[in-house]
């Protein structure tokens, strides 16, 4: 029975020419191991045999279910034209197709990383004292922000308005669970930083060579080499490092950039241990077209959205469109300043920061949790902005009738 | 050996099991392509459903300059309009028809509705109050007017000294005339969202008032948020409501005050829902009178800054736009509005 068996086996096999060959050669592999190796040998091959046939099946089910996804993917995308296009005939032949709106995925809650102190302050051009400062970053705290960017421990040379960078970290009334990040250039600024008792730093990449070597006199590889070691050395001392990179939709020298490099910087910042990126359009020329295209980039590139946050420029008034793009993209984190503080350096007269006053009061009318009390924030702008003597730059604020 | 003779044929089969899989080669060809391929990525949900064409609506020469102080000369009106069209401008809200006891700014309308140059294919819509109004605009050559509801009794009561629905039975007379003589009728919704007064509307009621103006014949409804309150939020559920009573969104416009900044993300929300009319002011004239100090319009070059970087076609030559808007602006003494005017460096 055995031998038949056997035999009509091999009688199929050698019906098949193509593996003829093949099966003669693994029969005799076969005999030759069966002859001369133990058979605790054998069944080790055997294992190891069955082993990789599972691996190859599991691989090609993967690689079918994505085939299956880009297909459903591109269907998708043919019926969403094909949508648009028959809402167009519909409207000529006044016959309507009403279709519900896709669902959109908002977060429930987003954090705000306050920036006026720093990126709003460093804009402008009166010298604000050393008090006034420790003041506007208590009242900002007070308003529920958890993350307020104080200062930056560049050279008083460039940037004279941080010239009192330690002395502001020092001063500023520290209240737990919120996170003071300061700004350094350098392992320079790290000393001082670290002198002064920083617990988080925030270090800048580019997207583009040009604004790299012009704002920084050196090729963005060179500048994410020289962060790479304040990264590594604030992270000996157990400092957090937030990353950010600028002009992630366009430069003012170059034009538009490619999302492509934008994900790379970021990843970059990731690998030398940023906890998180923040993706700035440095000249607020973003819209959401280019910002969506520009973040579906970055998530392509396997960054994971919840280490995402974005820094909108209201140069042209784009910003909180943007960051709804971004909100509806998975984005949790956005960066703004209170009174909309700080112009445009690249376009003069223009505005600069979105004001954290609009950002809240969307994100409110959104029922987004902020965090963040709207009077108690405004109570800030007001302050600064006397204090400085100028408007608030923020709609909400123009339109409360604030002082300011 | 048995065993061997056994185990062999298992082996046997086994490799010609493997062997014989004509899958096999099409699994090494995908596990070397798997590996060079890009991840798969879907387009963002924020730009599945966009319209690819968008219609602006320009209400700056009057719901913009109705709210300016400087009274604008009927030569700077018309020449305003008529930069306005130059730029690409579809359809361009000349004008209104009310009592100039009420709104000096447009005593001049008869004047600069015959006094500007028409283009063929451009619309110059006019606001009409009433039947008198109407007669007015009918003399002086009207070819479309534009006709107000509101979604809130208290806006109403204040603004016009008359219940919603008795407003409706006066514009019904007012829209039944016009059509009798070819004239196109938009409609207004008014406070769709807040109102000064009552706060918070509910959505029904801009459904309710919406289906009113559309069967009395308005070829289109305009969803204002008079005082700006409006955020993605709130927008979204208020066209909701108003898609939920089978209103199709093709007749939908929407008017968007900038006051809390927040009109480009209402009409960025309002673009995914389907709609594909916006109205806007160049160079976002006219301020609010419910805040004092605050703005008004969205400006339309910002609009039209948005909607060209995200690929949608509005036939709007920006240029052309900023000099209509410096224009006026030079005109009344006041700087633009608008941010995108601001970061060119425009003279306004």
């Amino acid at each position: 029975m055995a031998n038949l068996l056997q035999t009509t086996l091999c009688n199929v096999i050698m019906a098949d020419d193509a593996v003829n060959h093949a099966n003669n050669f693994v029969h005799q592999l076969v005999l030759f191991f069966s002859r001369h190796i133990l058979i605790t040998e054998y069944m080790i091959i055997m294992v190891c045999l069955i082993v990789m046939w599972e691996l190859v099946k599991s691989v090609a089910k993967h690689c079918a279910h994505n085939v299956l996804l880009a297909a459903a993917a591109d269907t998708e995308q043919k019926y969403q034209v094909g949508v648009s296009q028959s809402r167009e005939q519909s409207a000529a032949s006044a016959a309507p197709i009403t279709r519900p709106p896709p669902p959109v995925s908002l977060p429930r809650r987003v954090r705000i990383v306050e920036v006026g102190p720093r990126d709003g302050l460093q804009n402008e051009k009166t010298v604000v004292p050393t008090q006034v400062k420790i003041e506007f970053i208590n009242r900002l705290t007070r308003s529920g922000l958890k993350t307020v960017e104080c200062t930056s421990f560049v050279s008083p040379k460039w940037v004279p308005q941080m010239a009192d960078h330690s002395e502001v970290l020092k001063g500023i009334t520290k209240v737990p669970g919120v996170s003071y990040p300061v700004l350094v250039p350098n392992l320079k600024g790290l000393e001082s930083a670290l002198a002064a008792g920083v617990e988080e730093i925030a270090i800048f990449g580019a997207a583009s060579e040009s604004f790299s070597r012009k704002n920084i006199n050196c090729s963005i590889g060179e500048s994410l080499a020289r962060f790479g070691a304040v990264a590594q050395a604030a992270r000996e001392k157990g400092v957090r490092v937030r990353g950010y990179v600028s002009c992630v939709v366009g430069c003012p020298y170059e034009g538009p950039i490619a999302p492509a490099a934008v994900a790379r910087v970021t990843k970059t910042l990731l690998d030398m241990g940023c906890y998180e990126v923040s993706l700035g359009d440095t000249i607020g020329v973003g819209t959401p077209g280019t910002f969506a295209a520009m973040l579906q980039a970055v998530l392509d590139a396997h960054v994971p959205v919840h280490v995402l946050a974005v820094h909108c420029h209201d140069t042209y008034g784009q910003a909180l469109a943007n960051i709804l793009t971004s909100l509806q993209m998975g984005v949790t984190v956005v960066d703004s300043a209170v009174a909309g503080l700080g112009g445009c350096p690249y376009a003069r007269g223009a505005s600069g920061n979105v004001s954290t006053e609009d950002l809240v009061y969307m994100l409110r009318g959104m029922g987004i949790e902020t965090g963040v009390d709207l009077d108690l924030l405004l109570d800030a702008a007001d302050y600064i902005c006397a204090q400085i003597d100028r408007p608030t730059n923020s709609k909400v604020g123009r339109a409360l009738c604030r002082k300011s």
